[in-house]
């Protein structure tokens, strides 16, 4: 075969100068911006800066707030992830092998994804209103006195929910067309060597799924450590109080509202480096284990 | 093509050149709903009044939202002539010395007469430097007072409580017994904080609550707070009391719909309450511990005040103290109390719906405006400490968590004191 190129360098560098500007001016620059104010203390209208070296830092790591934020972001991130995964897979398989009537089943699954997440918020708190909400009403006739916004644990739960439902219609799509794009052939020799279904699901069908799979796992922690901010501003109604945040949440709560811009810096550093960290570990040991076909 | 341009320019400029003669300045605000619709009628009075100045009010969001556009705005050299900026951001924006012009000098600068005395006591310095010297003008200016269902007191044949005493041992098991949940509140921090210090006039900050200097220590950790959220946490367990939430509205909501008898709110809640309530409803003013004191003294204002934005023409800012002119006359503030339940924030205006008979028809339109008027003490005049918008969020955490159980009173205040004097030294750094 033939290998296409370019014949000059400059070619293609003047080709992709738009975008690398676009990165450069739009990502780069803010954060090279963020890094620098981290090692302030900013009067918010700047009039006044103090350098404090790496105080924002060694502040964040020694307290013991953060940490219950950083704490509750990993849970929250696991859950969301794994249960939004794993409905939607759920619902694919069931949805592949449907005949009759296949094409609005999977429109209606879609359809949620059309929702904005601060719609999904809301519709979440309209479901677990305190005093007339429908699922809480539910619960308190299992007998768990649900209360959302008072409690932690039933906040979070909430929380949970409302973003695992408003991920599963995007995981749905991306899993039903991986799924439906392993050739029948290999399906029927699987449905010769192995009867039982389950069977061909884990030896066959789950490592043909495995590089779509791998792209929605780093998609859905990304989903649940950032997207999420507008499912927990509707939540919690821009006054978290006692309720849980994420660390995306947190940063916005002491730069945005509170002015505290040095803080604040430090914090979206933190998370910078965290994702930075998460995506070379997942390249490095999950991607070698996935085979593109 | 000549003639044409020139055609062209003459009749843009034959179009725009009454707007020339107009100065035109913006005003941000934190006024939705209904109150931002009342806020746009006083921008159009203002505008039909008269032909040399244009005001446009534009909405921000919350708060939190317009402090924080403004102040990007500011940094960027874009900022309206006018920003609200709310109780808790005073320190912020009275801080940032140069960022705006006091209300008093751009009065007195621009010809416009202007009296601290002129206004009601309660509103004088709490957007005032130590010197008494008014940097915001108040503008909705509310406190704290408890709205009580009529109905439901008749029912128990109990009368609003004057004190926390009387609450516990009289009216608060008649409620109960009657059927109803006694008493609810909204924002912990600021009724059963700020308020409470300054009900109580126990000093809230060291340097004189952050006046003479910017304050490094906060007092909140004092027993007789301690002793009343331990209350609060008794009440809870007996039914006597109930919390439902950091959320403003969760804690509103019900007593608007009749379960709650009593509810602790803002006087600027008064307008929006005749709308949503079918029941008879009054007001009276906040309870307080006759443990503590036996004379209370007047509470804080709270609410907003408008800062004219520094870095204006001369042009703009006569502009801006005209409108401030407008907004503090007797009629502007009256119709602004009538429709929304603020306090007018001048001895005039309130003379006014005195004479016109506003308290006759509405009594809990009164109760703020009394309270306010009440004997000042040491420390009734405000409270000035940085980064103060997180100290809440530190008091609203901790008390969320007091209430849930999660934690003790004792454990929770010394949190509270222990994070928020880290905020205010962390403040002092940011004033470089």
């Amino acid at each position: 075969m033939k290998r296409a190129g370019f014949a000059v360098t400059w070619l293609p560098m003047l080709l992709l100068l738009p975008q690398l500007s676009i990165i450069a001016v739009f990502f780069y620059w803010p954060a090279a911006h963020a890094v620098h104010s981290s090692f302030f203390l900013q009067d918010p209208f700047g009039f006044g800066s103090t350098f404090v070296g790496l105080d924002n830092y060694t502040d964040l790591l020694g307290n013991a707030q953060y940490m219950k934020v950083a704490g509750f972001t990993v849970v929250f991130t696991l859950l969301v992830t794994f249960f939004s995964l794993a409905i939607a897979l759920l619902l694919a398989v069931k949805a592949d092998t449907v005949l009759r009537g296949a094409k609005t089943y999977r429109t209606l699954l879609m359809w949620v994804y059309a929702v904005a997440p601060p719609v999904a918020g809301v519709i979440g708190i309209l479901m677990f209103d305190q005093s007339h909400g429908p699922l809480t009403e539910f619960f308190n006739s299992l007998g768990w006195e649900f209360k959302l916004g008072v409690n932690y644990n039933d906040t979070a739960f909430a929380m949970v929910v409302v973003s695992v439902w408003k991920q599963i219609p995007v995981n749905f799509i991306f899993l039903l067309s991986g799924l439906q794009s392993i050739p029948k052939s290999v399906r029927e020799a699987a449905l010769i060597d192995n009867r039982s279904a389950s069977g061909r699901f884990w030896d066959v069908t789950f490592p043909l799924l495995a590089p779509t799979g791998f792209f929605l796992l780093i998609m859905n922690i990304t989903y649940s450590l950032f997207d999420t901010f507008g499912v927990i501003d509707t939540v919690v109604k821009g006054e978290p109080g006692n309720n849980p945040m994420s660390l995306v949440y947190k940063v916005y709560v002491d730069g945005f509202r509170g002015n505290d811009l040095g803080g604040s810096s430090a914090q979206s550093v933190v998370l910078m480096v965290l994702v930075l960290a998460l995506t070379i570990f997942q390249f490095r040991l999950v991607e070698r284990r996935i085979h593109y076909t | 093509m000549k003639i044409n341009f020139a055609l062209a320019a003459a009749a843009a400029f034959g179009l725009s050149a009454p707007a020339f003669a107009e100065t035109e300045i913006t005003w941000w605000h934190a006024m939705g709903g209904a109150l931002g619709e009342t806020v746009n009628q006083i921008a159009a009075d203002f505008n039909a009044s008269q032909d040399d100045y244009t005001i446009t009010p534009i909405f921000k969001g919350t708060y939190e939202e317009t402090l924080t556009a403004g102040i990007a705005a500011f940094r960027a050299g874009e900022q309206p002539n006018i920003m609200q900026v709310f109780d808790a951001g005073a320190a912020t924006v009275i801080g940032a010395k140069g960022a705006t012009v006091a209300v008093e000098d751009l009065m007195k600068d621009n010809g416009v007469e202007f009296d601290i005395n002129d206004y009601i006591a309660g509103v004088r310095y709490f957007f005032a430097d130590n010197d008494g010297k008014m940097i915001g003008m108040p503008f909705n200016s509310s406190t704290p007072i408890m709205y009580f269902n009529e109905d439901a007191l008749a029912k128990a044949g109990v009368e609003a409580p004057a004190t926390w005493e009387e609450f516990a041992s009289v009216t608060a098991p008649a409620l109960k017994e009657a059927g109803y949940v006694p008493l609810s509140q909204s924002h912990l921090p600021w009724i059963f904080t700020e308020n409470f210090f300054s009900r109580h006039d126990i000093q809230f900050a060291n340097n004189n609550n952050g006046y003479d200097a910017p304050a490094t220590e906060i007092k909140v950790n004092h027993p007789a707070i301690k002793a009343h959220f331990q209350a609060l946490v008794d009440w809870k367990d007996a039914g006597l009391f109930e919390w439902y939430g950091t959320g403003w509205g969760d804690n509103a909501a019900p007593f608007e719909n009749g379960e709650v008898a009593m509810w602790l709110g803002s006087s600027g809640s008064f307008g929006g309450l005749l709308k949503k309530v079918d029941f008879p409803f009054s007001a009276a003013k906040l309870p307080y511990w006759e443990a503590v004191t036996t004379e209370p003294k007047q509470t804080f204002i709270g609410g907003a005040a408008l800062f004219a934005m520094a870095g204006k023409s001369a042009e703009e800012n006569k502009a801006t103290a005209e409108f401030f002119r407008f907004l503090t006359s007797e009629n502007t503030q009256y119709f602004w109390h009538q429709q929304t339940g603020y306090v007018p924030i001048t001895e005039a205006a309130y003379d006014v719906a005195k004479k016109d008979g506003h308290y006759d028809r509405f009594p809990a339109a009164e109760v703020g405006i009394e309270q306010l008027s009440l004997e000042a003490g040491e420390f009734t005049k405000g409270y000035r400490m940085g980064f103060y918008v997180q100290i809440r969020d530190v008091m609203n955490r901790e008390y969320g968590r007091i209430l849930t159980g999660e934690t003790d009173v004792d454990t929770a205040f010394e949190a509270i004191e222990a994070e928020a004097n880290k905020l205010l030294a962390r403040f002092a750094k940011t004033q470089g």
